[in-house]
């Protein structure tokens, strides 16, 4: 089958990126345009929003709008976006730090406001850009650079987190993944409301390193063998999914989106 | 039977390898420098497996048309 379209959408002159040999953020930007591709969804009708990290400089090697927000903040920005311009196609590309630490409160309710907003989270368990501190969804005890001897705090599935805040479509995978990672996308891109992916992602120079997952491709293996079809993942019993992390699909519905939901007020 | 041109941007690529490892038909090895080179052109099946693992837009795949 020939490929759709997907360079359409990056900025191939403005290659090779800033990203460290084998990060995960290249691999997802192309997940994201072949998706965009396959949906056809014109450059011209689709906004890329990201905020500040490493994950935040994919704004630089798109061609489509684009809108680089403060950091945390993105989701505040492109819902304002959303109500002047509904017609809009909004991807926000946000880094774990981003999106769960300082955007937390912004998170959670453009989830519960369900804004027409397709949320893509590169999860690197750091906090890439400013040297490998942990984020919130680091998992507890691994090894960063403000946790040298294991984070003490728990961390939070964001995921869980999106569903219950009232996302209408949340799934998670790996960068390993690579087919089911496009799909995902896909099938946000195409919901109406907020929808959300989370991307484990390798962090060669940090997160990696740290937490002594070997090379490149030993990373990727980890991927692999760690995250497990959430069916799989919760037949299990509570002392063997320590050992594991889920992946699939844990949300899908249609409740209304905030634009109709104010347009139809209380007759909706 | 060839059946796929795959073709590496040397310029793009930034040597971490993923394309070697990953490729189930072993087309690619790596040469004295740490590059990916195309060491069995004719074994590819065009799966894109090492267009879809590139983080880098190095890859490209391109399926021979049949005459
Ligand atoms: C308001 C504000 N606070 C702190 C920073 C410093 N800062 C830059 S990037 C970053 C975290 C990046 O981590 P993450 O969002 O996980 O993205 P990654 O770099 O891992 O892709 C922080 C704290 C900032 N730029 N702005
Ligand atoms: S520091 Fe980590 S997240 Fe940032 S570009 Fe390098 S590998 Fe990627």
């Amino acid at each position: 089958m020939p490929l759709a379209d997907y360079k359409q959408y990056v900025a191939m002159d403005r290659l090779p990126s800033i990203w460290c040999p084998g990060c995960g953020n290249g691999t997802a930007l192309k997940a994201l345009a072949l998706a965009l591709a396959e949906l056809e969804i014109p450059p011209d009708k689709t906004l890329l929003a990201n905020g500040i990290g490493c994950s935040g400089r994919v704004g630089d090697y798109v061609r489509c709008h684009r809108f680089h927000g403060t950091h945390g903040r993105t989701l505040a920005f492109v819902t304002g976006i959303k109500l002047v311009r509904p017609e809009i196609k909004a991807v926000c590309f946000l880094g774990d730090g981003d999106c769960a630490a300082i955007g937390m409160s912004h998170f959670v309710h453009s989830a519960r406001r369900n804004v027409d907003i397709a949320t893509i989270v590169v999860n690197n368990f750091n906090y890439g850009m400013t040297g490998g501190q942990f984020s919130p969804l680091s998992p507890h005890n691994a090894i960063t650079s403000t946790s040298s001897s294991g984070k003490p705090e728990p961390d939070i599935d964001i995921c869980k987190l999106a569903d219950v805040a009232g996302a209408n479509y949340v799934s998670r995978t790996t960068i390993y993944h690579v087919t089911e990672m496009k799909n995902y996308i896909k099938e946000a891109l195409g919901k109406k409301g907020f929808s959300f992916v989370e991307i484990i992602s390798p962090c060669p120079t940090y997160y990696a390193r740290y937490n002594k997952l070997g090379n490149i491709i030993q990373q990727l293996e980890w991927l692999k063998d760690k995250f497990i079809p959430i069916e799989k993942y919760n037949q299990m019993e509570d002392a063997e999914k320590e050992n594991f992390f889920w992946r699939g699909r844990l949300t899908d519905r249609n409740l209304p989106d905030l634009l109709s939901a104010y347009t139809l007020g209380s007759r909706g | 039977m060839k059946k796929a041109n795959v073709a590496i941007n040397k310029d793009l690529c930034k040597k971490c390898t993923i394309c070697v490892h990953f490729c189930p038909r072993k087309v690619f090895r790596i040469d004295q420098d740490g590059y990916p080179i195309i060491s069995h052109p004719e074994k590819c099946t065009g799966c894109r497996l090492c267009f879809l693992h590139c983080p880098d837009f190095a890859l490209e795949v391109e399926e021979e048309l049949d005459d």
